[in-house]
């Protein structure tokens, strides 16, 4: 509780150190644009769109590091390098150029211009030194101001004063939340650009996926045509001369015989190993739990294994589990030197998640191991991830998540409507206002008949509407806050909602 | 003997319908799926049954499913099971109830006639036919544990050939050994695993099968 609290102001305060940054990058954006659209200085426009750019990169790195809400990069890919002609020349449209240099402008200017995630950038930086900062500096400024009263050491201050600190602990970790939420308003991709993102991933991922079925078709093909064809081939063809010594030397046909029974069973050897690398025997029977026992059996390892699974994962998912698995298992006695391994394999939901762990000396690195790239590739096709923790020395720790590996009735809910959010922004930002000097404090001046009536607005009313005002404004702020709290726990729990 | 027959494949069932009779087999019900199999088995009671692993209509575990349900009702039912390939997994499962009077052998073997019916006349006799694979894979997973380091080259093959589930005639005869030279490396191999002697060929063998099976969990 205490670090969470302390690490909330100190990332308020940083937040709001920033937000007074964002208003120095405005004033900048304020002053190019001038330039840019004003005088024709275009080529200010791609730096200062880096600039930003780089600066909204940090908040949504933030946002996803410190407020657990995890904002996408909404941009645009950037346009390819113009390729000169076969003259030199670089073709611009109806224009020539020497260099590539006016090409490539034009390419970055129309990227960036037309990318509707720059204006939202745009719109954000115009936003964020005032939202944000003030959202991000709340409870800090309450925190502070609470001090400064109770140590004034009035009754009433103190008691103010108490209340204000113990709200503002209260509120440090939490704003930080309301901070990432407001940052993805603006900054998440639109529906339109997360689906043409998507649309781009997926293409990807198909590409892949066919490119790596056609590879292994081909090993299939090779293996079949080199090995079970050859050999039924010269089957037939002992069998024939066989059938031709039947009658004249029965002896040289009976050993021809016992050659193509030999032949025959070393064939059903390979075809057994192929079948067992395309789809394994006991996957097909059995299913993933039994399977994964059937090869901790085999391996020279002691592995244990544990399978909590409520049905059986959609064939593809299996399949590309088992295989994983496999290679995991493999990795760890080939490469790590480990004694025991433990696989277990668990569910949530329509998401299934493998963890393997064992006791080798670790260092396995995915970015060299191309076996590690291999399951990857494997995983990319169903969206699946592998997050691997091998310190050296040991032990290795990896974990397989697939989020779609059951189908599941009743789809987890969308996100939280834009409406609501914005709301919850505007109450998380604003309910102080009515809680505290409007209602709390306005209530002590009247309780202890205080001349002073500074800027409450409930002691310039009549007398009697002044209870009324207090009681209302306290119970707006307590709804507001309440509401906004409430909001938040929701698009919580529905963030850490698998996608099905 | 009586006989019930499931395979699933027409020209596989004919032939070892065919080699069954050749031997003096009498074949009750020949079927080829595993609700088939599990009534005949139950109605029939037969001496020894030969079972395909996969049988419609799933095509998954369907007649080592129906075998083992008809060893629950009916205890040390011989049963022989037969399949394309061979896993520690259902050769565990069979062994489980350690009554005996089971096999597990791949649908290779068929093509060694001899040796083929000779298992299932032990399977009959309420002995074991473990296929030479199964027993290799469980050798090999064994193989890095302590006391199995310290048997001699010789006493492995012995060991092999017995938990497939030979016995000490079959053993002598295979190695070109004496039968007493056989009893002599079986005496070593029951001490340095320390297991409890015994004169029963099918005992014995399924005590060897659950020791190897024991040591891995």
């Amino acid at each position: 509780m205490l670090p969470r609290t302390a690490a909330g102001y100190g990332r308020g305060l940083v937040l709001s150190i920033l937000a007074v940054g964002n208003a120095v990058l405005l004033g900048l954006t304020a002053v190019v644009f001038l330039l840019c659209f004003g005088i024709g200085l275009i080529f200010l426009f791609p730096p200062l769109v880096r600039a930003v750019r780089g600066r909204t990169r940090q908040a949504r790195r933030l946002s996803a590091a410190w407020s657990g809400v995890e904002i996408a990069a909404p941009y645009r890919q950037a346009p390819p390098p113009p390729m000169p002609q076969r003259d030199g020349w670089y073709r611009d449209g109806r224009q020539l150029y020497r260099t590539s240099m006016i090409p490539a402008f034009n390419r970055t200017w129309n990227w960036m211009i037309k990318d509707p995630a720059t204006w939202r950038d745009f719109a954000w930086l115009t936003t964020e030194p005032l939202v944000g900062g003030l959202l991000a500096a709340t409870p800090l400024a309450m925190l502070g101001y609470g001090l400064v009263l109770v140590g004034g050491w009035q009754p009433m201050g103190v008691l103010t004063g108490l209340v204000l600190i113990a709200l503002s602990v209260y509120l440090a970790p939490r704003v930080i939340r309301v901070h990432g939420l407001w940052t993805r308003l603006l900054l998440a991709p639109t529906a339109r650009a997360g689906l043409t993102n998507a649309m781009r991933h997926l293409t990807q991922v198909h590409t892949e996926a066919v490119d790596s079925q056609a590879a292994e078709l081909r090993r299939i093909e090779r293996d079949l045509h080199d090995g079970a064809q050859a050999r039924l081939v010269a089957i037939g063809m002992t069998l024939g001369a066989a059938e031709e010594l039947m009658d004249s030397d029965p002896n040289a046909a009976k050993a021809l015989l016992a050659k193509v029974r030999e032949a025959s069973a070393a064939s059903l050897v390979e075809l057994r190993q192929l079948v067992r690398g395309i789809h394994p025997p006991v996957l097909a029977e059995r299913g993933l739990g039994d399977a994964v026992r059937a090869m901790a059996l085999d391996s020279p390892l002691k592995v244990t294994v544990s399978v909590d699974l409520p049905s059986r994962p959609d064939a593809p998912v299996e399949s590309a589990a088992y295989f994983v698995i496999s290679e995991l298992l493999a990795n760890a006695s080939r490469h790590s030197d480990a004694r025991t391994v433990s696989v277990d394999i668990s569910h949530r939901r329509s998401a299934m998640r493998v963890t393997v762990v064992d006791d080798g000396h670790g260092g396995a690195d995915p970015s060299r191991g191309s076996g590690l790239r291999g399951i990857e590739r494997r995983l990319a096709a169903f969206d699946g991830v592998l997050a691997l923790n091998s310190p050296p020395g040991g032990p290795t720790l990896a974990t397989v998540d697939l989020p779609r590996a059951f189908l599941v009735e009743g789809c987890g809910g969308s996100d939280l409507p834009t409406w609501r959010l914005r709301l919850m922004g505007v109450c998380w930002g604003l309910f102080w206002l009515p809680l505290f000097p409007q209602g709390l404090v306005a209530m002590f001046f009247k309780i202890f008949n205080s001349p002073e009536r500074s800027w409450f607005l409930a002691l310039y009313l009549p007398p009697i509407l002044q209870w009324p005002t207090i009681i209302g404004m306290i119970a707006l702020g307590v709804v507001m806050v309440v509401f906004a709290a409430k909001s938040a726990a929701l698009a919580k729990e529905k963030d850490s909602e698998p996608i099905t | 003997m009586r006989v019930v027959l499931a395979e699933d494949l027409y020209l596989l069932r004919d032939g070892l319908v065919h080699l069954l009779q050749a031997h003096g087999f009498e074949i009750v019900a020949a079927v080829e799926s595993g609700p088939e199999l599990l009534r005949a088995l139950l109605d029939e009671r037969p001496e020894v049954a030969v079972v395909d692993v996969r049988l419609p209509p799933t095509f998954t575990d369907e007649g080592l499913q129906a075998a083992l349900t008809a060893r629950r009702a009916i205890p040390g039912l011989p049963v022989l099971v037969l399949s394309q390939h061979v896993e520690q997994l259902y050769a565990r499962e069979l062994l489980a109830d350690g009554t005996g009077g089971v096999g597990y052998l791949l649908k290779d073997r068929v093509f060694n006639s001899g040796q083929f019916i000779d298992a299932v006349r032990r399977v009959a006799a309420g002995g074991t036919a473990m296929d030479p694979d199964v027993i290799a894979k469980l050798l090999a997973s064994n193989a890095r544990d302590e006391p199995m380091g310290r048997l001699t080259p010789r006493e492995r093959e012995v060991l092999e050939l017995m938990a497939e589930g030979r016995s000490n005639a079959a053993i002598a005869q295979r190695l070109f050994l004496s039968e007493s030279a056989v009893g002599k490396h079986t005496a070593n191999i029951f001490a340095k695993l320390d297991l409890a002697v015994s004169d029963d060929d099918n005992r014995r063998v399924l005590a060897v099968l659950a020791y190897l099976h024991g040591t891995r969990g």
